[in-house]
């Protein structure tokens, strides 16, 4: 049987019908496009930087072979131990064979969106591994048992009351204790011990650097470097389009994240891990899991320069109405719209119509990827590819019918009903009429523009064809 | 200059706001301009290509072009049309004709501002508060204002138009480059989030005290309006050429 694509549509009115989590998650994100533009005009180069980056991360993707071994090499050279992994599968094993190796049943990490591609946790736990994200939202998203709705801010679709009983119900806490710092508080409570007697800690990466052979974490809470540091064996996972050539390049994109993603200056920490301390091993597992096979996709490998800052979903009236898990993917927003169906096409073929085409996400995107254009030449390859909905590509089909016969065309206007030829018109009024669900229809007119213009302007011809006139 | 025009009118113009196209022509007409609207047309071919269903705009593409080859510029009331006649007229054999018809075809907002370079429409008056709403296509495809996400200097095409009218005052609301959640077929696609959207949009609009929204797309005020009638939002909706063709209300 054939997966069923999501619904997107379905799901956001959901979230929409909820008034104080809709007000607050439009609020909440408009507010951070607010300040990232602030910081934007604090900085007179900033389109030479996003060319830069732009440029930058287009010149590593097209030599990204070299630059991977040559970050291989180096790192090595640092006593880091590098892994390769083809797909989530073989992440997954590798993270357990390094765990196993050393007896550990516990592993504290950081967030990172490349194990939520690969599904590490429900991976390890069923190799009796506990594992505790230390990230505060997504160890809210974990208790919750969701995947993260935002790549920056994971439960940003919550109010700190949905939180409260979460970790009512987990921690013990106060279910009506919905402050913010007493819930943070709470988490501090109940993380420290797990961190302190962790057997193993795991980050994502946002950069490496093929010059160095060292790799960059940028996180605001710190538990990035708690989770990196305090157990003696620290594993980094990242995804093979991270890599920049060398790093005086860094200082282009760490000045444009944290302005793109939240409007702050830069992270509250931007750890450069250069090699194991004393004692302790430290490895870094690269990820492939289908980036090559995007590599090789003429009209949407550039989705592979993203830094995940998580701009385009701030910006996104269509995301910040519908939440990020209306979108039923690892990755939310414009973004996830047009990388998630390289993961899987059919499931993820409505997303790229989750979206008006308006462009705001092109534009505030740090590394210009072109995010708009390629939701649009999504549906192309959709439609070439049979997903597309029966219903909605034969009206498509008739319509383009229609639009090249002018006779016909204006007979449909003048609301005659030999217009869409064999469409039942029950499918066709079916499909219609969600417009009037919060909508009014637009009063009927009298008469056409066309009409009147032959009324009032009888000297111009009509035209080769012999067009039926077209009101009483 | 005196240019053989072609006019171009969308269908929804066509058929649910005539005055928008009767506006257009008037006021080109009044500009001194030779203006034809060819009598056969029908759609530019953006609902397919928006859609994904390219070869479906073929039809409506070569008609378009059979039409219009033959102007020295084609204008039409809506940015959303000039972007795909302009962008995405893919669907088709790229000719000489197809290519002209491309480089031609202007959106009326830039036509005036940009080709004509009217700046002043003396026999214009409208003494009421408007909020200016720019279509995406407008805004970020014919760039006819400053987007801000850029931070770019701050211009609008629109604007220095109407600021031409007497009498007429500026409202600005808090988030004038916000999408209004049109977007096509994503209306009824999308129906929930796009009926959200419009209403944040009427909203903005009416609480910045916009006695009016006006704008170069009457699609988006289509959806606009239908979502302010339906939530007892108390705004009306005006396209701009009426304004600048000397609409009294």
């Amino acid at each position: 049987m054939k997966e069923k694509p999501i619904n997107h549509a379905g799901a956001a009115a959901t979230f929409i019908a909820d008034k104080p989590h809709l007000d607050f998650h439009d609020a909440r994100l408009w507010d951070m496009r607010q300040k990232r533009d602030a910081q934007m005009h604090l900085l007179p180069e900033w389109q030479e930087l996003r060319s830069r980056a732009s440029a930058i991360k287009e010149h590593a993707l097209a030599n990204l072979a070299d630059y991977l071994e040559e970050f291989e090499r180096n790192a090595k050279r640092n006593g880091i131990h590098v892994h390769w992994a083809a797909d989530g599968t073989e992440h997954n094993r590798i993270v357990a064979e390094i765990l196993a190796a050393r007896g550990a049943r516990t592993l504290i990490k950081s967030k990172s969106m490349v194990t939520e591609e690969c599904d590490l946790r429900s991976y390890l736990a069923a190799r009796g591994v506990t594992v505790t994200e230390t990230d505060l939202g997504e160890r809210i998203q974990q208790l919750d048992d969701q995947l993260p709705s935002h790549i920056v801010v994971p439960s940003v679709h919550k109010l700190t009351e949905d939180v409260a009983r979460i970790f009512a119900r987990h921690y013990g806490t106060d279910p009506n204790a919905d402050d913010p710092h007493q819930l943070a508080e709470a988490q501090r409570l109940a993380a420290r011990p797990v961190i302190l007697h962790a057997d193993a800690g795991m980050t994502g990466g946002n950069f490496f650097v093929a010059e160095t052979g060292t790799f960059v974490v940028c996180t605001n809470e710190g538990n990035a470097d708690l989770s990196a540091t305090v157990p003696g064996v620290h594993i980094a996972t990242i995804g093979i389009e991270r890599v920049v050539p060398r790093m005086a390049d860094l200082g282009v994109f760490i000045r444009l994240l944290s302005r793109s993603a939240l409007g702050s200056p830069i992270t509250q920490y931007t750890s450069h891990f250069r090699g194991p301390q004393d004692g302790s091993e430290m490895h870094v597992i690269l990820v492939d899991n289908g980036r090559s096979a995007r590599l090789g996709m003429d009209d949407f490998w550039t989705s592979l320069k993203c830094i995940r800052c998580g701009a385009c979903m701030n910006t996104c009236p269509v995301y910040r109405r519908s939440g990020g898990l209306s979108y039923g993917a690892v990755y939310s927003g414009p973004i996830g719209a047009i990388i998630d169906p390289t993961f899987n096409e059919r499931k993820y073929s409505t997303l790229p119509y989750a979206s008006t085409l308006n462009g705001s996400c092109t534009n505030v995107c740090p590394v210009k990827i072109n995010i708009h254009e390629q939701l649009f030449k999504w549906r192309q390859v959709l439609v070439e590819h049979h997903q597309m909905p029966f219903v909605k590509r034969e009206i498509m089909h008739m319509a383009g019918k229609l639009m090249g016969q002018p006779k016909l065309y204006r007979a449909a206007i003048a609301g005659t009903e030999t217009a869409l030829g064999t469409l039942p018109r029950f499918a066709l009024y079916n499909w219609l009429n969600p417009w009037g669900k919060n909508r009014e229809l637009p009063e009927p007119v009298t008469e056409t523009f066309h009409s009147w213009y032959r009324r009032n302007r009888p000297a111009a011809k009509p035209g080769k064809l012999d067009i039926a006139e077209n009101t009483p | 200059m005196r240019m053989k025009i072609g006019l171009f009118v969308p269908c929804y113009i066509d058929a649910f706001y005539p005055g928008v196209g009767i506006a257009t022509l008037e006021l080109l007409e009044r500009l001194g301009q030779d203006v034809t609207y060819p009598q056969e047309q029908t759609c530019c071919g953006q609902p397919m290509t928006n859609a994904g269903c390219v070869s479906d705009s073929a039809a409506a593409e070569a008609l378009f072009v059979r039409l219009f080859a033959g102007f020295d510029a084609i204008v039409m009331p809506s940015g959303s049309c000039t972007h795909h006649v302009r962008a995405h007229f893919d669907a088709i054999e790229q000719t000489d004709a197809v290519r002209h018809v491309r480089a031609h075809t202007y959106e009326l907002v830039e036509f005036l501002h940009d080709v004509l370079k009217v700046r002043d429409f003396p026999w214009a008056e409208f003494p009421h508060t408007v909020g200016l709403h720019n279509s995406c296509s407008s805004l970020r495809a014919l760039r006819t204002a400053s987007m801000s996400e850029l931070g770019e200097p701050a211009f609008s095409k629109p604007m220095t138009l109407l600021s031409g009218v007497k009498g007429i005052r500026f409202a600005t609301p808090a988030r004038p480059d916000e999408c209004c959640g049109f977007g096509g077929t994503f209306s009824v696609s999308e129906e929930a989030v796009s009926a959200r959207m419009g209403l944040d949009k009427v909203r903005d609009h009416h609480q910045a005290g916009a006695e009016y929204i006006v704008s170069a797309d009457s699609s988006c005020m289509m959806h606009q309006r239908g979502c302010a009638e339906r939530a007892g939002v108390n705004i009306r909706f005006i396209h701009i050429a009426e304004i600048l063709n000397g609409a009294r209300q």
